[in-house]
């Protein structure tokens, strides 16, 4: 039924009957992101236009310095060495992707001159081949010309395993031809209804050959422009003090007109997530702090000194408690949580229910994320057009008491519920995390009520969230009853999101515990979905595979989605960031400006 | 004393060798890895995260490992960031000037205040004065510098507003104006950390001169027809600073160490905050150097205490 309403409407969009605009809203309201609704006209054949910019002003410059607050300081400049998101924002401010995401998950132009569509030869059919048109008289900071060599040398850098780039993912499995100096085509081994990912995005900025061609492979970390980069981004290097300050100042060859506003850009590291918000929103020393994990009662709190405010970002981080279901203290081969093992007490699909039951969502929002969080019932919280509208949450002590109840499992003498000799206690771990904690008492506090004995373990996060072999609080290992953190969503799309928990990524001692279905959940209906999404090229039926794939996870349980998390940052009062919940916060800093009143 | 010296220097070498094998052992068996962030990011293959850990030898034996940083160490070459891939030596030379003027001027406040208030408490024992100024050093030094980084980032920068409380390393401008907005975002920092230290010296500078001041040879320089001042400059202060001197030189390598807490507050890039930043992410060819410079000087300024002891009282004689 939702094929072939969305198949109507898509025609109608294409014939001229329906507005392009109210189709994008109707998708909303069915539950997809803005990315999704426009790749859904992409591929439906609906030649695709830039949404309109919000910026205002009619010249460079002017705009004085633009002081921006990171607490975790950048440590490269590097895009495809960067270890997380904090090196990509600093390294965007010098270096630009073909295009980015914008708020609504629009795609916004960069380097390339048009967006690839079927119409205009850009997408082929098939999918397996993108064809980007790159934007002509772009130059890097150096005066050279930005051609595409440059692209393709990208692939081969990043695609080489020597060079040990954190980018190969996206790299070594297409190819990227050069069909003449503006225009390079990316061909796909397999239909990739997801096309938009090399090239796009702050992790995927583009480093010029002219200064890194001699540096491909193992001699990649000698680079001295990994530390002082040449880019074709709008603002040009200055200096850079590793976890401390990058400092940049205006390009005045930018590619786009009247950009950018402000003079010179100086991110700051250090510190914490607290200060600086205070930084930003009561002594508005700075004008921007990124990721403000802060609760949201300290944030109205500060708010009422009226020189900044929090703002929002929707994507699609869900922080979510995932089951284990392999038992974590039965030993087999030497490894715990083995895929041999079952689980004891999770084996009783009335068990996962009941849990499922007892997250207060509503409570979690009110008292620790406010403004910063969404109750949901879906894993997969973005894009919208990905979102199930199949699921619901329920939090009732009584309920789960009822289901345990029936399946048989009566409170002993302590309280605590128990079946054949089982007893139903629970190892619950998170990374040390003040709105993590809070949650985790939360939890447990209607778990006891019901009768299920709850016991708190939180790991530092440079331990719970390493890949160390050796070490047994990792989240990988999962050592535990049940462990909630999140995943953040990178990019507008489910694909890498909803491939980890099929079957052939089971985490075992034998992959080192690298394969990323941590639940270890085997589930042979899951991995037939995933692996048709995966190759549908029809974005209606893709959603629609994608959503059942997302049901089946909830009524499996094999994860109970506790927020649908937005991206927290903190602005001064007269500055007009653009921040997008898909994208790095530099992703679209060409587009920021002040204006006079806050 | 040249004989002393050269013994000293000669049993500082196996002690530094001694250090730097219990640290890099140390940090060879704690958990995590340079790594970790990776493990979370869905774009990154785990095959990657492999090759970089062989790449930089971090799957190599640990034996093997310490023989390579040794011979390296030896030889100027200080190593490679794991995280920033820097050249050790330059990141922590761009840390220095920082630390140099933020916690060197918090320490030579801390003597300006502690000489004179300890001395002159000293001379009225138990007065009003001495009274209060015991109860402020007692206040002084209970009060963690977490605490009054806070309350002073409370009153002066969101209460009044007088004071910036983000440090930054480039300000803009020249000549009076540069000095001017240097200073005035130091002085928070370097009072805090200033009148902590001032806490702890001003009870140890008063009861050095208390030991010294109800010595017979003061009285007779009082008999002898010495102004107040004289007696206690010329007389009391020479031999009351010996023990301060060392003490004060014992200090120094501290000033390197940087003072963490308040870095971390008010977002000083120092020494100190490199260090813990490279800890939380494992990065150990950074934490390594900074240990071992600050090892190598605590063993460097133990040796100048020492001989400085011995010089300034012939009654010491150096063996």
């Amino acid at each position: 039924m939702l094929d072939t309403e969305l198949r109507t409407m898509i025609d109608g969009v294409k014939d001229g009957r329906m507005d392009r605009r109210a189709f994008v809203q109707r998708m909303i309201g069915l539950g997809l992101t803005a990315p999704m609704a426009t790749q859904l006209l992409a591929i439906g054949g609906v030649a695709m236009a830039e949404t309109p910019s919000p910026y205002k002003p009619t010249k460079r410059g002017g705009g004085g310095p633009l002081k921006l607050l990171w607490w975790q300081g950048p440590t490269l400049l590097n895009p495809h060495f960067a270890t997380g998101t904090k090196d990509q924002d600093g390294s965007r401010l010098f270096y630009e992707p073909l295009a980015c995401w914008d708020p609504d998950g629009n795609m916004k132009l960069v380097l390339a001159a048009e967006i690839p569509s079927l119409q205009n030869g850009g997408l082929s059919a098939d999918g397996k081949s993108v064809t980007w048109k790159l934007k002509p008289g772009v130059k890097w900071h150096d005066g050279k010309p930005f051609t595409a060599d440059d692209v393709v040398f990208n692939w081969e850098y990043a695609s080489d395993p020597a060079t040990s780039a954190l980018t190969i993912a996206t790299y070594r499995d297409i190819t990227v031809e050069k069909v003449d100096d503006l225009t390079v085509r990316i061909l796909f081994k397999n239909p990739t209804p997801f096309w938009a990912d090399a090239f796009v995005g702050a992790p995927n900025a583009i480093i010029p050959k002219h200064l890194f061609a001699d540096y491909k492979g193992a001699k990649s970390r000698e680079a001295p422009n990994n530390l002082s980069p040449i880019g074709t981004g709008p603002y040009k290097f200055i200096e850079f003090k590793p976890g401390d300050l990058v400092r940049g100042e205006l390009n005045p060859d930018y590619h786009m007109p009247n950009r950018p506003y402000f003079d010179t850009v100086e991110m700051k590291g250090g510190g914490d997530a607290v200060s600086a918000a205070r930084a930003v929103i009561q002594t508005g020393e700075y004008d921007f702090g990124y990721n403000i994990q802060v609760e949201d009662d300290v944030l109205l709190r500060l708010e009422k000194g009226g020189k900044g405010k929090a703002i929002y970002a929707v994507g699609g981080d869900t922080e979510f408690i995932a089951l284990n279901f392999t038992d974590p203290n039965t030993e087999v081969d030497g490894e715990r949580s083995s895929i041999k093992t079952k689980h004891p007490l999770f084996s009783d699909p009335a068990v996962r229910k009941a849990l499922s039951l007892l997250v207060d969502r509503e409570a979690v929002k009110k008292v620790i994320y406010g403004r910063a969080g969404r109750t949901t019932a879906n894993f997969l919280n973005g894009p919208e057009k990905f979102v199930s509208k199949n699921t619901t949450w329920e939090f009732s002590i009584e309920k789960a008491s009822k289901i345990l109840d029936d399946a048989g499992w009566k409170p002993g003498a302590d309280g605590i519920r128990e079946k054949d000799g089982k007893k139903l206690k629970l190892l619950y771990q998170t990374s040390i995390n003040g709105p993590r904690q809070k949650t985790q008492a939360i939890v447990k506090q209607a778990c006891q009520k019901a009768g299920i004995d709850v016991e708190l373990k939180s790991v530092v996060a440079s331990v719970f969230f390493s890949s160390d072999v050796g070490n047994p609080d990792t989240y990988a290992k999962f050592y535990a009853d049940i462990e909630m953190f999140q995943i953040p969503m990178t990019q507008p799309d489910p694909t890498q999101h909803m491939r980890r928990f099929i079957s052939a990524n089971v985490t075992t001692k034998e992959n080192k515990w690298q394969g990323q279905n941590f639940p270890r959940y085997v589930n042979k209906e899951y991995d037939a979905l995933v692996a048709a999404a995966e190759s549908e090229v029809d974005p209606v039926k893709r959603a629609s595979l994608y959503i059942k794939a997302n049901d089946l996870l909830i009524q499996d349980t094999v994860f109970i989605p506790v927020q649908h998390r937005l991206k927290v940052e903190a602005a001064a009062n007269t500055l007009r960031p653009v921040v997008s919940g898909w994208a790095n916060e530099t992703d679209n800093l060409f587009d920021w400006y002040r204006e006079a009143t806050g | 004393m040249s004989q002393y010296i050269l013994r000293r220097l000669l049993i500082a070498v196996p002690s530094l060798l001694g250090i730097s094998l219990v640290l890099f052992v140390v940090l060879a068996l704690a958990p995590g890895d340079p790594f970790s962030e990776l493990a979370t990011n869905p774009n990154v293959p785990p095959e990657v995260g492999a090759a970089l850990r062989a790449k930089f030898g971090l799957d190599d034996p640990i034996y093997l490992r310490y023989v390579h940083w040794l011979s390296a160490m030896v030889q100027g070459d200080w190593g490679f960031s794991f995280v920033s891939r820097m050249n050790v030596g330059a990141l922590i030379l761009q840390r220095v000037p920082v630390t140099l003027y933020v916690i060197g001027s918090a320490q030579l406040l801390a003597l300006v205040i502690a000489i004179p208030i300890g001395v002159y408490a000293a001379m009225r024992p138990y007065s009003l004065f001495d009274q209060v100024a015991n109860t402020l050093a007692f206040i002084g030094f209970s009060l963690p510098t977490f605490f009054t980084g806070l309350l002073f980032i409370l009153v002066f920068s969101v209460k009044l507003d007088w004071l910036p409380f983000v440090y930054t390393t480039d300000i803009k401008g020249t000549g009076i104006a540069w000095l001017g907005e240097q200073i005035r975002q130091a002085i928070m920092p370097v009072m805090v950390l200033g009148l902590f230290q001032a806490a702890s010296m001003t009870r140890f500078v008063r009861s050095a001169v208390l030991d010294v001041i109800r010595l017979d040879y003061v009285t007779t320089a009082r008999a002898k027809g010495l102004g107040q001042a004289t007696v206690i400059v010329k007389h009391v202060l020479r031999n009351a600073m010996i023990p301060v001197v060392t003490l004060i030189a014992l200090q120094i390598p501290a000033v390197f160490g940087g003072a963490i807490v308040t870095e971390q507050i008010f977002r000083i890039p120092g020494i100190g905050s490199l260090l813990i930043s490279s800890i939380l992410a494992n990065d150990t060819p950074v934490v390594m150097a900074v240990t071992f410079v600050f090892a190598g000087l605590v063993v460097l300024f133990n040796l100048i205490a020492d001989v400085l002891y011995g010089w300034l009282d012939p009654r010491i004689s150096l063996r």
